[in-house]
């Protein structure tokens, strides 16, 4: 029992899931349990902790695409400026201003939407592993260009649609649950299921710990860099298409702004380490949920947004802390004397 | 010099988990004007000795003494200032700074309003270094050199900072004989002026030509401290490995013997006049299966580059390579690895170990490239091929689980050595595969690699250690200036035939 204890606790989601429980208890308390009443309206739930991962879906996704690629030792600052590409090109297609042959097909706009993602990240890949240009300063050419792209194809302005189809990737229900929370299922667990059934995250995190060890072992370092930032690409593009179904629209401006820190936050809450090597794409998801529910709580305590920023920087500071081996020394020296030691460096 | 005491440790433990004692009451004692070996097996605990002694890690207990005064540096800036100076295992110098920011990096010369004093600090880098007779454009990043010399820039930057204390943890491991010989001679004009040195090397010879006293560690544990001129040297090494070294030889030789009979089989590998723009022209080279050949030659002659051009990783530029009787192109290394060739690289940290994965995901690596992405090796499966490597390479770990990082250096060559036997190759190339490795495990990798190609495989053994390829090779070409220069084999095998070709004219 012991030993199975400390198996879960040596795991590295299990952090993760221990802060996200405690801010949900946190809000519990502080709402007097209204935080986890959920309610039923229509045959659908509705309710904070809903909110939370319908809200959350965008992030868990960027987060788990974010996770591969900061595993490499990169990064891809790029995502929230793809959304808007994909967020302006679904609408500007369904409206009929783009393609209007296709008759503002919902179909075919999510599909090309998707595409300009994945262009998008072979375009960041292409940089990264051919051209060798260090990934923060090759993703950040479209950080910029993207929103001007996005913005070519919407002509400068804010496009609103009209259509219940396009309407339900944010919004609908199955079962009773966001249709959101089905995209995220699907995609983290394919992505799951991917690194749990092939070597893809031993070479992932071969790679990220030493390219050129592991090109020398055999792998093909570049073509799974340009795999990593295509998927991080289309990931963001789905993203992409959720936020522009909740606002109903395409906002150029303001699409995915500054979604990429929270992105990595998430990532970090999650204990990958962001100079590359181990990862865990579920802890991620975890962080992003956690990013989401202070969010959610700030708000929750009637707290001024503007403080949701300063909250999360406190949070950044706990977290490098938390990951910094030297201060779990000198803490664990603090609070368990000599002999905890080790243990406070296993954590 | 009268003996002075120095330095004493007294006590010594550290242990790294619960799995792990490296130290178990160790004690160690250095006098002023004296080199001492530090020895042992890998993994006997040498580098960590010199790790907690200069502050990297922390002891769990015991004393140190630097010349009669209490002394428990924290870190290696701090072991500095008391007069410490160390070269660690794996060169840490930062690769991008230039040569003189790296000697002087932390003291440089200042000017007169506190600007780093750039033409003084370059001149005296030039200055120290031609010491060592190394003419280097010490404005140039560090990594433009080779391992050696970034090695001779960290030994020049410890014997140049005004020590009581100099450290050298296996300094000659890349080093040819003539970098070697001028170490030691500023060893000696260092033990001259009182300093006192540790040092740490698997090589006998040069225990025998320099130091004055022996420390001998096995298994974490304190053996003896003798004169190295009262110590024999079987005595010595029976000391490190803990049995007779008698009958390790034996089994050597009986390899060795067999090697005699076992014939050379068809060419496996055929290069036909190939280049490669800047590091290897017009080679000629066969490999048959069953037969170990020796490359041979001095740095920078073309050794590793034969191998590299051999593996995909340099492209043939002209000529054609054949693998079994096949026209080839090879574009990277999982071509080669396809092909059934396997390459152990020279350069252990930077082209061999993945630091932060278990000693497990490190064996299975090629095999995995080998076999594809979609072939998943089980948990299980890798670790029954580990534990098959751990034991008979005799890998000193709790177990397969750790991280290679933390393996000793000699155990992580091992590691490295065991990913490659694990592709099951037909062809295993070793570029200096028992650098830093015990005598022990040396004559017993020797041994693998001859039996190898008694069961048919095919094997390309360089080594900067001629008398290594003597033992193993029936056939050693050498090559110089990176073109092949000639080629010695069967009886005619010695070390005078190759040194011979290497010095320039042809041996019959
Ligand atoms: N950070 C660490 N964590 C866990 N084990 C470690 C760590 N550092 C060293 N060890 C273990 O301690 C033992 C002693 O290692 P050490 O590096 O001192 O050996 P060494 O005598 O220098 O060997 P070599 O000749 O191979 O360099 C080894 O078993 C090694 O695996
Ligand atoms: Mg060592």
């Amino acid at each position: 029992m012991k030993k199975r204890l400390s198996k879960l606790s040596g795991s590295q989601a299990f952090w993760p899931v221990m802060i996200f429980l405690a801010i949900i208890l946190f809000n519990t308390i502080m709402t007097r349990g209204e935080f986890l009443t959920i309610s039923i309206v229509d045959g659908h739930f509705y309710g904070r902790i809903i909110d939370i991962f319908r809200n959350g879906g965008k992030l868990m996704i960027l987060a788990a695409g974010m996770t591969m690629v900061l595993a490499t030792g990169g990064t891809d600052i790029s995502v929230g400026s793809v959304m808007a590409i994909s967020g302006a090109i679904a609408c500007s297609i369904i409206n009929g201003n783009l393609l209007p042959g296709l008759g503002g097909n919902v179909a075919m706009a999510i599909i090309l939407a998707i595409l300009a993602g994945v262009t998008c990240g072979l375009w960041n890949g292409f940089l990264v592993s051919q051209i060798k240009i260090q990934p923060i300063v090759a993703t950040m050419i479209l950080l910029v260009a993207g929103r001007g792209i996005a913005q070519l194809i919407t002509n400068g302005k804010i496009i609103t649609i009209n259509s219940d189809a396009y309407y339900f990737i944010n919004g609908g229900y199955i079962l009773g649950l966001p249709f959101p929370l089905y995209i995220v299922l699907f995609l983290v667990g394919l992505l799951l299921l991917f690194v749990q059934k092939t070597a893809f995250g031993l070479f992932l995190e071969s790679i990220g710990c030493n390219p050129l060890a592991s090109k020398f072992a055999g792998i093909k370092v570049n073509k799974f860099l340009l795999a990593i930032y295509t998927i991080s690409g289309a990931f963001a593009s789905v993203a992409g298409l959720i936020e522009s179904a909740g606002i109903k629209g395409a906002d150029c401006n303001n699409a995915g702004l500054n979604i990429e820190l929270d992105a990595i936050l998430a990532v970090a809450i999650g204990g990958t380490n962001l100079m590359g090597g181990r990862f865990s794409i579920f802890s991620s998801v975890i962080g992003a949920l956690i990013v989401q529910s202070i969010t959610t709580t700030v708000l929750a305590l009637g707290v001024p947004a503007a403080y949701i920023r300063v909250l999360k920087a406190v949070l950044i500071i706990v977290i490098c802390l938390a990951q910094s081996s030297k201060f779990k020394v000198s803490l664990g020296k603090i609070f368990v004397g000599k002999r905890g030691r080790k243990e406070a460096v296993a954590l | 010099m009268s003996h002075v005491k120095l330095l004493t440790m007294e006590g010594i433990s550290k242990s790294f988990g619960k799995a792990v004692v490296a130290l178990d009451d160790v004690r160690f004692e250095l006098e002023k004007g004296e080199i001492h070996a530090l020895l042992g097996e890998n993994g006997a605990g040498k580098s960590t000795l010199i790790k907690v002694l200069t502050g990297v890690e922390e002891r769990d207990e015991g004393e140190v003494e630097l010349e009669g005064e209490k002394i428990h540096p924290r870190s290696t800036n701090e072991a500095q200032q008391i007069g410490i100076s160390t070269v660690y295992q794996e060169v840490n110098l930062c690769p991008n700074l230039s040569v003189a920011e790296n000697i002087y990096i932390g003291r440089a010369p200042r000017q007169k309003f506190g600007g780093i004093d750039w033409a003084r600090m370059n001149k005296d880098a030039e200055e120290l270094l031609g010491r060592f007779d190394l003419k280097l454009d010490v404005t140039k990043s560090l990594d433009n050199y080779s391992v050696a010399i970034q090695q001779m820039v960290a030994i020049a930057r410890a014997s140049d900072i005004k020590a009581r204390v100099l450290i050298l943890d296996e300094p000659t491991s890349s080093l040819s004989n003539v970098e070697v010989d001028k170490l030691f001679s500023i060893m000696k004009r260092l033990r001259q002026e009182g300093m006192g040195i540790i040092f740490v090397t698997h090589f006998l010879d040069q225990v025998y030509e320099v130091t004055d006293r022996i420390t001998v560690l096995r298994n974490g544990r304190y053996i003896g401290t003798y004169k190295t001129s009262e110590l024999t040297r079987m005595e010595l090494v029976s000391k490190m490995i803990g049995k007779d070294y008698a009958s390790l030889n034996k089994s050597l030789q009986e390899s060795r013997e067999e090697k005699k009979e076992t014939k050379a089989g068809n060419v496996f590998i055929n290069m036909k006049k190939v280049s490669h723009q800047g590091s290897i022209n017009d080679m000629d080279l066969t490999i048959s299966r069953g037969e170990v050949l020796g490359l041979s030659g001095l740095l920078g002659s073309g050794r590793s580059e034969t191998a590299r051009v051999l593996f995909g990783i340099d492209q043939v530029t002209g000529g054609e390579l054949e693998i079994n009787g096949e026209k080839v192109h090879l574009k990277h290394p999982l071509d080669a690895i396809k092909k059934d060739l396997a390459f152990c690289p020279e350069n252990r940290k930077t082209e061999g170990i993945i630091g932060d994965l278990s000693i497990r995901d490190n064996i299975a690596l090629a095999l995995q490239a080998k076999k594809g992405l979609f072939k998943k090796i089980s948990k299980k499966e890798a670790q029954k091929i580990a534990d098959e490597y751990i034991k008979k390479l005799e890998i000193k770990t709790p177990s397969a689980d750790q991280l290679i990082k933390n393996l000793s250096g000699g155990n992580q060559q091992k590691v490295i050595l065991a990913r490659w036997l694990a592709t099951n190759p037909q062809l295993l190339m070793l570029d200096e595969p028992t650098r830093g490795i015990d005598i022990g495990t040396k004559a017993e990798i020797q041994k693998i690699v001859i039996d190898l190609a008694a069961q048919g495989m095919a094997v390309l053994f360089i080594s900067s250690e001629l008398d290594e390829e003597l033992r193993c090779c029936k056939r050693i070409v050498v090559l110089k200036d990176m073109e092949r220069a000639g080629e010695v084999a069967g009886d005619e095998i010695s070390e005078g035939a190759v040194m011979q070709i290497m010095a320039g004219g042809e041996a019959s």
